[in-house]
């Protein structure tokens, strides 16, 4: 049991740390900085100059193009991407198609999909709820009609985060409807620039277009595109949602967040003196550090072990989930809090890296500012999307507890 | 970084789960506890023949040269099986503080003699008016004939009863609440005018008020600088509270395996209770408090070694606050999980949930260490 970095690790932390420093555009890291709104071209940039050091997908093996780094060093790279201020890559194109593709995908589809993945020319997005189908999601009804050497899709995906900009979409779809609801289910891919496809924007309470509705009429995949077995999709779905929650405890985010809460409470002033000084808030946000310093530590003991034998992420994973997304939460809930009467300000237009404060604001409203309000309520999704915490604890009695 | 266990600490720890499985059973511990001494001799040779009570002290004076995560391992089955014997006063608290800060000559008198099992030592360092403030020292020291008359009293200081001899602090020099000033003695047990008012403990121990009217000791029972004696009392019970936690840890895994054999097997509308969806996320929240509990103990037990006294201090407050608030949550909701099973004597799980929330109230409860850890932030 030893808790420190090796000095191979303290060296490879170093490393990191360079290259993000020289690398990071000066734009992507003032946007991280003060939270503003990303496109689709800043995160694709970023991804290119990652894989230009070979560094695109720091959590594949490298048969595949990737890095091959162990768990550690993963752990190591997140954190400081997290914490020099560099977006997060694609999660549904590196951490969930791509480990589908690997494990049931033909070498066919390996060899097309993964190095465009990679480079950053494909920008995968995920269709897997439906109106009626959330938390129960095998009941899906979008459904895969085989016609000769093509499927025609029809129906309706919901919730699907950031598809505006996507090149291609990952379904699950029905393609028998006898038998069990998880067994008539099947993993398509589907080019988004097929006829037939409707995105519809979904504005959420913080009032940004992250999520979207997609509606199929007729559209033609070819069975190529099939991955693994018909009928076999359910597996292959579970297994991405595993892999999805392994990077949900989102360590590195929660460190940054923490962070930065902390330098808005000594920069807000309340009666006189720094916020931070008030014992009150600081004893809240002293709770939330503590809940996060042993999820660093579950996090890492539950990748080292599965790690070690040599085996895919169990239910454990789970408990990673609910902790992760519940103290993201609260630190945005506290960094709310922080601002006081300056939370309340709607200001759209501020979400732009080039946007300057109306004077009348005042001293009183940092350019910080601006998105925290729309942070905390955007990020009440993190305890309801990757199956909601209530379904987590339904995998852990189920699964863990045998209950 | 490496969260395995060696193969000695894995050796060590079957060994203790056997022991405790074939020799420590709950109606044998009820009985111990009921007993005149309140735990068991015998068990307490067997942990000398183990090496347990040699576990953390140097080589050179007869020990294992043990650290923060072979004492967790032996913590987490004193949890496991409640056991009652006096480990953690005198191996941990008391033995630590003897290592640390103990002249050359008393440490290859008593360190030998405790991992042998001859010798048991109490720690009276905590007084009625101080709370949890280890600074609060109205006990005093006067110079007297070549050695020092101490009086005073100390509050609940645990294992007294079964004690050979106490560790008490005293001051010999500032005013009551002053860092400075503080000394630590060697004081036998059955000195002349040293009085223990003995109890019970909520949790089946044994601890004692005590009244020391001009004890008389001799210089060589001085441990550490005279009037600096503070900060080695402080590290000996930041080492005691990142044990607790261990012992917090092995209580809670056992508690949640009891919970959920209950959950499994006691049958209510005709199906097993724990087939309902509100017992089934409870007992999912009780399985996430233990996980997240054992991080805490391994990082409490790790900084249990540290040599930076400021990091050490945060750190381990930090956990023995965070492990307070998680097995005061497991603690609860195993017993309401039983339901009425739950508060009656007659069951292992009120004897785990009354030592979890004595382990909270011991050395500084959440709150204390929550406002400690708070008030280090970084």
């Amino acid at each position: 049991m030893d808790l420190n970095y090796t000095p191979d690790e303290e060296a490879f932390r170093g490393d990191v740390r360079r290259f993000i420093d020289a690398e990071l555009p000066d734009d992507i890291r003032g946007k991280m900085r003060l939270g503003r709104r990303f496109v689709k071209d800043d995160l694709l940039r970023w991804q290119r100059i990652l894989h230009r050091h070979g560094w695109g997908a720091v959590m594949w093996p490298k048969r595949f193009g990737g890095t091959g780094w162990s768990v550690v060093q993963q752990h190591i790279f997140e954190e400081e991407r997290a914490d020099a201020g560099a977006p997060p890559q694609l999660a549904f194109s590196l951490r969930m198609v791509a480990p589908v593709l690997m494990t049931f995908g033909n070498s066919a589809q390996q060899e097309y999909f993964l190095p465009r993945i990679l480079s950053g020319e494909d920008w995968w997005c995920q269709g897997y709820s439906e109106p009626g189908s959330g938390s129960d999601l095998a009941s899906l009804r979008t459904s895969a009609l085989r016609q000769g050497d093509h499927y025609l899709v029809n129906g309706q995906k919901t919730w699907n985060t950031l598809g505006q900009y996507a090149d291609w979409i990952f379904c699950l779809v029905r393609t028998a409807t006898d038998g069990r609801a998880q067994q008539g289910i099947s993993f398509l891919l589907i080019d988004m620039k097929s006829p037939g496809i409707t995105v519809r924007p979904i504005i959420t309470l913080d009032g940004e277009h992250e999520i979207n509705e997609i509606w199929f009429d007729n559209v033609p995949v070819p069975v190529q595109n099939l991955v693994g077995d018909e009928n076999k999709g359910w597996t292959y779905a579970k297994f991405l949602l595993g892999h999805e929650r392994t990077n949900n405890a989102g360590i590195g985010m929660c460190k940054r967040a923490l962070k930065k809460l902390k330098e808005i409470a000594a920069d807000q002033v309340a009666s006189g003196r720094p916020l931070i000084e008030d014992l009150r808030f600081r004893d809240r946000v002293a709770q939330v550090e503590l809940d996060l310093m042993a999820l660093e530590i579950t996090n890492l003991r539950v990748l080292s072990a599965s790690a070690t034998a040599g085996r895919e992420m169990g239910p454990e994973v789970s408990v990673l989930k609910i902790k992760g997304s519940e103290i993201i939460q609260r630190i945005a809930e506290l960094t709310m809090h922080a601002m006081g009467h300056a939370a309340l300000p709607y200001l759209h237009e501020a979400m732009e890296l080039d946007w300057v404060a109306d004077p009348l604001l005042g001293e009183h409203y940092p350019a910080y500012a601006p998105p925290l309000t729309g942070q905390y309520f955007n990020l009440r999704k993190t305890t309801i999307y990757a199956g909601s915490t209530e379904i987590q604890k339904n995998i852990i009695s189920k699964l863990i507890l045998g209950l | 970084m490496d969260f395995s266990y060696t193969e000695e600490q894995l050796a060590l720890k079957d060994t203790l789960q056997r022991f405790v499985a074939r020799d420590y059973g709950f109606e044998h511990r009820r009985a111990l506890s009921g007993s005149p001494l309140g735990y068991s001799a015998d068990a307490w040779r067997r942990y000398a023949e183990l090496g347990l009570l040699a576990l953390p002290f140097p080589e050179a004076f007869g020990g294992l040269g043990g650290g923060g995560i072979d004492v967790m391992v032996v913590m987490e089955i004193v949890g496991q099986g409640l056991l009652l014997e006096p480990y953690l006063s005198t191996v941990v608290l008391c033995g630590g503080l003897i290592r640390d800060a103990a002249s050359e000559a008393m440490k290859s008198a008593l360190l030998p003699a405790i991992a042998a099992g001859r010798v048991r030592i109490a720690l009276a360092a905590y007084e009625a008016a101080g709370r949890y403030d280890l600074a609060h020292v109205a006990c005093h020291a006067e110079p007297h004939a070549g050695g020092w008359h101490l009086s005073g009293r100390k509050t609940v200081v645990l294992d007294a009863p079964s004690a050979d001899y106490l560790l008490v602090s005293a001051r010999t020099g500032g005013n009551v609440a002053e860092a400075q000033g503080i000394s630590l003695f060697l004081v036998p047990r059955d000195a002349a005018r040293l009085t223990l008012s003995a109890y019970p403990t909520q949790s089946g121990g044994r601890a004692a008020d005590v009244e020391l009217r001009e004890v008389q000791v001799g210089t060589d029972s001085v441990i550490g600088m005279p009037g600096q004696a503070l900060g080695i009392i402080e590290r000996a019970v930041d080492v005691g509270a990142a044990a607790l936690c261990a012992e917090a840890l092995g209580i809670v895994a056992a508690l949640n395996d009891a919970t959920l054999n209950y959950l499994k097997t006691r049958k209510q509308f005709g199906v097993p209770i724990g087939n309902f969806q509100a017992l089934q996320h409870r007992m999912a929240d009780m399985f996430i408090a233990a996980e997240q509990l054992r991080s805490m103990a391994i990082i409490a037990a790790v900084h249990a070694d540290s040599r930076d006294a400021a990091e050490r201090r945060r750190v381990i407050s930090g956990a023995k606050a965070y492990v307070g608030q998680a097995a005061r949550f497991v603690g609860q909701k195993a017993v309401q999980l039983h339901g009425a099973m739950g508060v009656v004597d007659a069951l292992i799980v009120s004897h785990y949930f009354k030592r979890l929330t004595m382990i909270d109230m011991s050395f500084g409860d959440a709150d204390f260490h929550l406002a400690r850890f708070s008030d280090m932030m970084r």
